[in-house]
């Protein structure tokens, strides 16, 4: 981030280096983008903005943004992963059936899962070192294939396909006061997801902006080769930031899991996108090598706000899909243009 | 005559003086719309399913009816429809309907709603649950007694090696009405896992199963549109199976009266709907219980060649 000198055809960031710099971060226009989603159905909707209608939208945007920011990591390091939806099922499956079925401790049956789950994120990362396939084709694969057990492997060890009886399974209580437990705040019930979701925001914010590894991911993301030549372990990092995303899968897979104490086969299939759209929206270029932790967030919770929004301001829901597209163009098209006013600037 | 017609006025102006002072009892509202009532009904439909979409038009047409505001809404995902349900009530609502295909995952939010003193109904499946949670009633059928019946039927028709086609990952309901089925059939009967949302999908894995295992001799479709799948993949196979479905659609009908499809086992999806807002309808105004603490089944009611005509009628209106 290179300080803003001001040109005098731009007379919004006059002078002030301070604000020029604001205007060029990345999670601008996302921030612009929330906030006026946000306005609007408040006004439009009686109970958008009360403390119970908030903690709807909050725990919807929960789940989505803890993934949507270890996404926008491994984004900025330049690659993607499909199979992060799929994984918050897998995970969740594990531990449901290594207890309900297996009876093996539940702290246990979480750890297990959680490496199997690190392990998977390391498979992803070598086959895309070494074969230097593109990440979308091997992570596609791996998604097929966890798909593929979510269902098959449950199915057959299990009889069904989604975990029943959770709540029976000795000591359940201890992981669902850390993972599904809500606190009432205000009136309104915060659910543990949404203070997992800043912690795990702060944290990606504070090793992207503040730390070595940080620059790593920059680096390989924007320019891979120079950044090998001037010695950043490029595969390291880049296996790195896909176990990355696998330990965010574990984690939203545990949240899902003691938040509604069950998990189905289906469970995240078809959502991994809406992670790279949070992203996107938060300002990740597909190219990599920029964006931002917590605009990822805040593409997460213009996401919630429009899914729980459309809701409370009553309209024909079989339009959700489409008002989401128009918004989340919207908020794409807002985000550019916020962008390159800032970028003028320079 | 001016005599009576100044009577005619004077008696006529003490009747409006006095006529409208009211019985003294409170009536409560006349009009539905001084009510001001609004239902949200919550399912685990995916959109576009032609099933759903019946239970969300009985709905509103029931909403119409008795002048009350329906919302509906529906997530396939547990999660995101116990959130659903924890919306409506945010927005305190007058009643919630819900379907718990997953009751495990809804237990929480239903519970809430209960907590919250709003009138819940559950709908076509969670039959098992609905009286725990503190649901007021359930409609829908039971997937035992109806899986039973087809089973008795399949036997009679003959039936010794069946697939059971099932169209959504994680419907517990779907995988209870294939062993209700097993259990009265007799003979063999495999469950086929398909993806619902891609029918050329269905098609295909319905074909290739059939050209594997050329001794089945019945396709049983959980849903109307994967029993007109499977008449097209039973053709391209070359297969002698039979077909039978559960679920209704126009296509349903047509494939029944050219003798392609057995038999529809009609839930009535219309009447779930219909009849969800109808017992909250009469909580709101009369504060009845419907359905005195049991379920109320909305079927099975069998559709075959000989009654195939009386009700393509309303298969066309798309409320069937």
């Amino acid at each position: 981030m290179a300080t803003a000198t001001a040109t005098a055809a731009d007379e919004r960031v006059s002078g002030s280096s301070a604000l020029g710099k604001v205007f060029k971060r990345p999670e601008v226009g996302a921030l612009v983008a929330a906030i006026a989603v946000f306005v609007f159905f408040a006004v439009t909707t009686d109970t958008f903005a009360t403390a119970s209608g908030a903690s709807t939208w909050l725990r919807s945007a929960s789940t989505i943004g803890i993934m949507a920011v270890a996404v926008a990591l491994l984004m900025i390091g330049g690659e993607f992963d499909l199979s992060a939806g799929a994984m918050t099922g897998f995970t969740g499956l594990a531990v449901g059936v290594m207890t309900t079925e297996w009876g093996l401790n539940i702290w246990a049956a979480m750890l297990v899962s959680l490496v199997l789950a690190l392990g998977i994120g390391l498979l992803n990362g070598v086959l895309v070192m070494r074969t230097g396939l593109p990440s979308f084709i091997v992570t596609l694969g791996t998604f097929f294939v966890l798909q593929g057990i979510n269902l098959a492997a449950v199915k057959a060890i299990i009889g069904q396909v989604a975990i029943q009886g959770m709540t029976n399974v000795p000591f359940y209580d201890q992981p669902h006061a850390l993972f599904g437990s809500n606190v009432e705040i205000a009136g309104g019930r915060v659910y543990a997801s949404v203070f997992w979701w800043i912690l795990v925001t702060a944290v990606a914010t504070w090793v992207l902006l503040k730390t070595r590894v940080g620059n790593w991911i920059f680096a390989v993301g924007g320019a891979q080769i120079s950044a090998r030549q001037v010695g950043v372990p490029v595969a390291r990092t880049k296996i790195g930031l896909f176990m990355t995303t696998a330990g965010a899968g574990w984690l939203v897979g545990m949240l899902l899991l003691f938040t509604t104490s069950t998990v189905q086969s289906n469970t995240g299939v078809g959502q991994e996108f809406i992670y790279i759209i949070c992203a996107v929206v938060g300002g990740c270029l597909l190219t990599g090598g920029y964006g931002s932790a917590v605009g990822a967030a805040l593409g997460a919770l213009i996401y919630g706000m429009t899914n729980q929004g459309i809701v409370y301001a009553g309209w024909d829901n079989n339009w959700l899909k489409a008002f989401l597209g128009v918004m989340l163009l919207g908020a794409v098209l807002l985000n550019e243009a916020v962008r390159r006013r800032a970028e003028r600037s320079r | 005559m001016k005599k009576f017609a100044v009577a005619g006025v004077i008696v006529g102006l003490f009747l409006a003086v006095t006529g409208c002072s009211g019985t003294g009892q409170d009536e409560g509202p006349d009009e539905a719309s001084d009510l001001d009532l609004t239902y949200a009904v919550v399912t685990h439909g995916a959109p576009g399913d032609a099933f759903w979409d019946r239970v969300k038009s009985g709905a509103e047409r029931a909403g119409k009816d008795y002048g009350v505001k329906v919302e509906y809404s529906s997530d396939a995902d547990p999660a995101k429809q116990s959130q659903l349900v924890d919306g409506a009530v945010a927005d305190k609502v007058d009643g919630i309907i819900v379907s718990m295909a997953n009751p495990d995952g809804l237990e929480q939010s239903v519970k809430n709603a209960v907590a919250a003193g709003i009138p819940v109904v559950t709908i076509n499946s969670g039959i098992d649950k609905w009286q725990e949670f503190g649901a007021m009633t359930h409609i829908g059928q039971s997937e035992e007694i109806a899986g039973k019946a087809v089973g008795t039927r399949l036997k009679a028709a003959g039936w010794k090696n069946a697939l059971c086609v099932i169209q959504e990952a994680g419907n517990v309901g779907l995988e209870e009405r294939c062993a209700a089925v097993t259990s009265t059939m007799g003979g063999k009967v495999t469950n086929l896992q398909v993806d619902g949302t891609d029918d050329n999908a269905v098609q295909a894995t319905i074909t290739s199963k059939l050209q594997a295992d050329k001794t089945i001799d019945g396709v049983l479709t959980l849903g109307g549109q994967y029993g007109i799948d499977a008449v097209s993949a039973v053709e391209q196979a070359g297969s002698s199976a039979k077909v039978a479905t559960f679920d209704l659609s126009q296509d349903v009908i047509t494939n029944i009266k050219s003798g392609k499809i057995e038999f529809a086992v009609d839930q009535q999806p219309y009447v779930q709907g219909y009849a969800a807002v109808t017992a909250l309808y009469l909580k709101s105004i009369n504060g009845n219980d419907f359905g005195g603490g049991q379920p109320v089944y909305s079927g099975p009611a069998f559709i075959t060649k000989e009654n195939a005509d009386a009700v393509g009628e309303y298969a066309a209106k798309g409320t069937r």
